[in-house]
Parts: structure tokens; sequence; C-alpha cells
């Protein structure tokens, strides 16, 4: 139900990853007057229509998200919304701009990165450009709730990728989760939010598990969308659940937003004779995870990124050169929008033989 | 005491520093060995070093260090995170050093720029020097006199470039990295047969990077890459002066990929995108090539 809102004409739209759509989309309903469009789900369609309308040998995120940004353009979106750095991301809004205008819509981008920085006063200048009503007191107080869900959700979203695998309810996590997005949506205060954390977290704790104490334990690592994205992965996260493991994950919004700052400087340190400097995105971050994956009796480590992306590129010979020393088993995936799911299941279920096969 | 040899790989890095670590070695005397031409074993070597996704230039830079790593004490591979924010590379800059050090087991001379955290090329070039045991003043003259040279060297490539777009040939833009244009198996064929067929060609990145980066912003106002900045910029330079451009990139460029379509969607030039993959497929370039030039040639005639 859409309520009447003081400039109808206005639709925002973003592209979209993992959960995080709902975080998004409470921010900007409470901070804007504007309408905010149900960001659609990413479906075969939406990668075709990405592909299409690509450069050949970019890094396949940029076509799951502008295949979201036509599909919202289709349903009346006309202000994106787009962020990213770090890596090539940060370039994208220019180009997705000039394409989506070439292909003939009419819309206004907001792009909150100027050359791949965070400038606080472009973000503001852009967002008083949608809604001339646009109060930064109110955005301050709405943004220090959505820090707060996101990391919520963060949390509850460790607890159940570690123990999902063990569920004696078929799909009991993955509803209660549901729930309770559902309901952080829908709350006001922090407190509010908080007390609602904290309810579902002890309802999702309670949760039925029938976790054996030597289950295999997994590290999964890689570039930043591909995991956070289940749909550019092929589920693999619901995949390797299903083989009864427990799966590690460091990437994910809360990171990325306020602890990769400080951490990036101790994974360079902590994997130090490996590697003496950063190496762009989240690349060294992943050589460190490697090296502590290793020293923590993890039973396999899997790496996965989408195709092209070039600082995990450059990352995986000195990742596979970790394992190897480790004597660590190591699974590659690299996701392109034509992987055969097929092969992606093979390949684990082969590697899943191998880590049970040396547990004995 | 046999005197300290240092390797260069003729590859990335060394065709943005090639003047000035040379003036810089020889001033402080020390044997410089610079790896040959790219050729097909050094391409070989590199394929095996790397993995098939990494970027053709960076296999070749790695066949380029594995000819070096016995035949010199030192190999000089510096780190290029930025020249200030809005000066980014790409990050295959960054990760070169340690991609090197954990591939094969050599010495290696290292320095490192990040001008958003003070870390100058000055600075780089003084660490080198004295980790090789120089006195600090020593290095510091050294570093100012390379600096100077290679500088008067750009303005003499500057003013070529200014003559060349006189020429009253048909004029073609060449955008691409120097390290790509200038490789014996990537760039030095088209400009090969550029030549056969009577063209003037102008690479991008010979002109005054100072002008060239400003100008870069009317094309895109949001790209932070230094090295793309610089050659886009180039194309706003010499817009109406050239009749054609080339891109040229390595397959999968991660820059290139995205600049290079989102200038193509700006320009209203005859254009031709060559992608560099195959080495083995250099003679379907060529027909490319020939057609190009036809259809710039008409293009010409009519006006």
């Amino acid at each position: 139900m859409k309520t009447q809102k003081q400039n109808p004409n206005i639709t925002i739209a973003f592209p979209r990853m993992g959960n995080y759509d709902i975080p998004a989309k409470y921010l900007l309903t409470n901070i804007f007057d504007v309408n905010i469009e149900d960001i659609p789900i990413i479906t075969n369609k939406t990668i075709e229509l990405g592909t299409r309308y690509s450069p050949e040998f970019v890094c396949t995120p940029f076509k799951y998200t502008i295949g979201t940004l036509i599909e919202s353009l289709e349903n009346g979106a006309n202000v994106l919304i787009q962020a990213g750095g770090g890596c090539r991301y940060g370039y994208y809004s220019e180009l997705q701009e000039q394409i989506l205008k070439d292909m003939g819509y009419k819309f206004q981008f907001i792009n909150l990165m100027s050359k791949g920085q965070k400038s606080l006063k472009k973000i503001y200048q852009e967002l008083k450009k949608v809604d001339s009503n646009f109060n930064p007191i109110k955005a301050l107080y709405y943004l220090i709730i959505t820090i707060k869900m996101v990391k919520y959700m963060d949390k509850v979203d460790d607890y159940i990728r570690e123990n999902i695998g063990f569920e004696v309810v078929p799909n009991s996590f993955i509803n209660l989760q549901k729930e309770m997005l559902n309901s952080f949506y829908r709350s006001k205060t922090n407190i509010d939010l908080y007390f609602k954390y904290k309810f579902y977290f002890k309802k999702i704790k309670k949760i039925k598990i029938n976790k054996p104490s030597n289950h295999l334990k997994i590290g999964l690592i890689g570039e930043l969308y591909t995991l956070m994205e289940p749909f550019s992965n092929y589920e693999l996260e619901r995949e390797l659940a299903s083989y009864g493991m427990s799966i590690k994950r460091y990437t994910n919004v809360y990171y990325l937003l306020f602890q990769k700052g400080r951490m990036a400087n101790k994974y360079v340190k902590y994997a130090k004779e490996y590697i003496t400097y950063k190496m762009g995105a989240d690349a060294a971050d992943n050589i460190g995870r490697t090296k502590y994956l290793c020293k923590h009796n993890y039973d396999g480590i899997i790496h996965i990124k989408s195709t092209f992306c070039t600082p995990e590129i450059g990352a995986m010979p000195i990742i596979s050169k970790i394992c190897q020393e480790h004597k660590m088993p190591l699974l590659f995936f690299s996701f392109d929008a034509n992987t055969s799911e097929v092969g992606i299941k093979t390949r684990v279920e082969a590697f899943y033989d191998m880590i049970e096969g040396r547990r004995q | 005491m046999d005197k300290i040899k240092i390797g260069i790989p003729r590859s990335i890095p060394y065709y943005y520093f090639d003047k000035k670590w040379t003036y810089y070695f020889e001033k402080l005397n020390i044997e410089v060995i610079l790896s040959p031409k790219t050729n097909k074993k050094i391409i070989n070597d590199g394929l095996n070093y790397t993995n098939d996704e990494m970027c053709l230039s960076l296999k070749i830079y790695m066949g380029h260090v594995n000819y070096l790593k016995d035949k010199c004490d030192y190999i000089l591979i510096p780190r290029i995170e930025n020249y200030g924010v809005a000066d980014q590379t790409c990050t295959n800059f960054l990760s070169l050093y340690d991609l090197v050090k954990n591939t094969f087991k050599v010495k290696v001379l290292n320095y490192n720029i990040v001008l958003s955290k003070r870390e100058t090329e000055e600075k780089g070039f003084i660490k080198i020097g004295k980790s090789l045991g120089i006195k600090t003043s020593v290095c510091k003259r050294a570093y100012v006199y390379a600096k100077a040279m290679s500088e008067k060297d750009k303005k003499k490539k500057h003013l070529m470039n200014l003559k060349k777009l006189l020429s009253s040939k048909l004029k073609i833009l060449m955008v691409g990295h120097p390290y790509n244009i200038e490789d014996e198996y990537v760039g030095l064929p088209v400009l090969k047969t550029l030549e056969k067929l009577n063209i003037e060609w102008i690479n991008a990145y010979d002109f005054d990077s100072s002008i060239t980066n400003k100008l870069s912003s009317k094309l895109s106002k949001d790209i932070y890459w230094k090295y793309s900045k610089e050659l886009i910029g180039a194309i706003k330079f010499v817009e109406d002066k050239i009749d054609g451009i080339i891109f040229v990139s390595s397959f999968p460029c991660g820059p290139d990929s995205l600049v290079n379509d989102l200038v193509i969607r700006k320009i209203n030039f005859p254009y031709l995108n060559l992608v560099i993959d195959d080495l083995d497929s250099l003679a379907g370039v060529e027909t490319r090539l020939e057609s190009f030039v036809d259809i710039i040639e008409n293009a010409k005639a009519k006006s």
C-alpha cells in the first residue's frame, strides 16, 4: 500500500544487494517525502538485460546492477541512486548513467561517491536536489537507526550462516529472518529496534538444530558483491549448508562501512610474511583471512569472485600459496552471467568429499 | 667487489619511469640490466607464472621478471597507489610487488608512491638509493637531476606530437597505455601497419600530462585513474586536428573496460576499438586497420 506523498512524481530506485534493500529502503522512506520503489528481485531476465547493455569485459556486478536499474526504470522509477568505491566499482555510476541515457530513459542519477571517494558535501547537495524539504538532522537520526539495523542484521546473519546447515525443520531460519526484517522495517526509534533485535535473536537461537560437535567448518572469502548477493553466486551458501557445514564469512556491509578502515591494515600486518601492502578493494583482507582460517582449524576455504575482478585476481596466487603451505583445501569460483549451475554443484560435491575424507 | 646490478623489467611501470630510472642510476653509477623487448619466450614464461584471468600486460610483465630473475642482484618494482585521491592507478599497480615476491625467489627493490599519504616519488627514489647504501644527499641530487632530464625529454615528446599534428597526412590518435602501445607484441604491430598505410599516428600519452589531466573532466567528470585521465584528456586536446581514434587495450583491462566505453559514447569521430587478447590473431588486426583507414579516408574526401 502506498500512502500519498508530497511529491508523487518522484520515485527512487537503487541496485540491490542481498537483503540490504530493506535498510536502504527504510532510510529513504523516512528521510524523503517521495515514493520508494520496491526493488525487483534479480532474475535471469535481469542479468540478460544487464549483459546486453554492458561493455564487453566489465566485471559481473556491473551487469547485475544495470539490469536492476533498467527494470526499475521500466517500473516507473525516475531517480536512481548508486554508490561504490575501492576499485572499478567507484566508476560504475558515470558509465551506467550514460548507457541508460543513451537507451532513451529520462531520469535523475545520484552518485553518492565522487571520484571514487565519499564526500559529505556532495551527498548533501545531491539529496537536496531530490527533495527540497530534505532535512539533514532528521536524516542523521534515521541514518543512525539504519546503521544499527545493518549491524543487527549482520550479526544475526553470521549466526544463521554458522547454523543453517543443521536446522531440523527446513526453512525455519529463513522464515524467522524474514519476519525479523519485516519488523525491523517498521521500527521508529532506536530502542524499539534494539528490543526487536533482542527478541528475534533469542528466538532464532532457540531454533532446534542438530549440530554435531565435530562438524565441518568452511571459510568463505572473496569479492564483496558476489559474496553478498546470493543470486550472483548461484545460492552457493545454501548449497554448502545443505551438506551440513557451518560457514564463516567476514564480508558484510557493516564490515565494509565501519570495520574495514581499521582492519585492513591489521590484515596486512597479520600476513606480513606474504604481503607488504594493501592490494586494492578486499584483496589484502582476503589474504589475511586465508592465513587466519588456515591457523584456526577450518576444514576448507572457498574463494568466490565475479569474472574479471582485478584485485581478487591479483590476490589469488598468494591465497593459493598460503593454502599450499598449510595444506588447506581451497576452491576457487569465478562467477559470470552464464556460469553453469550444474558445474558449481559438482565442484562443491567433490570439494565436500575431499574435506570429509581428510577428516577421517 | 662486483658492481651491483639492478634488473628492470621492460613492462608496465617501466614505460612511465624509464628515463627517470636510467638517469637516476646512471648518476649513482649503478649498472642496470633491462630485459629485452617482449618475445615469444617471455610471453610463454609469463603465461606459466600467471592465471588465465590476469590481463595480458600483467602476464607479459611476469615473463620479463622471469627473464631477469637470475641475471641481476635486485629487480626494481615500484608500487604506485595514487598521485592524489583523484589520480589513482589500476589495482595491478598496487599488487605487482607482492605478486612478484610470492611468485619468484628474487630480491626486490621497491618504493611506494601514495601521494595522498605524502609518500612522494622523491622519497621513493631516495629510499631505493639508501637501501643500496648510498648517502641521502647523493640520492637527492641524483633524483633532482633525473627529474629535470626526464622532464626535458617529456617536453621534447610533447613538441614532437604538436609537430605531428601539423602533418598533411591522415592523422590518427592512439589511445592506449604506453606499456601496451610500445610493446613489441601488443601495440607495435599496429603502429607498423599504420606506417605502411601512410598514416601519421600520435600517441595520446606523449602529450604534456599536466594539460591532458585537466582536460579529461570534459569527457568524464568522475574518472579517478591518473593514466586513463591523461589518455582521454588528450582526445579533448587534439579534438579538431585529427581524423580518427584507435583505442588499444589489453584484455581484460579494468579501467579501459569502463573508460573506453564511456568515451566512445561521447565522441563523434571515426574510431576503432582494438582489444588485444590472443597474440596470434594479429592478421585479423591488420585487416581491421585497413578497413578503418578506408573509412576515414572516405570521410575526409567527402568533407
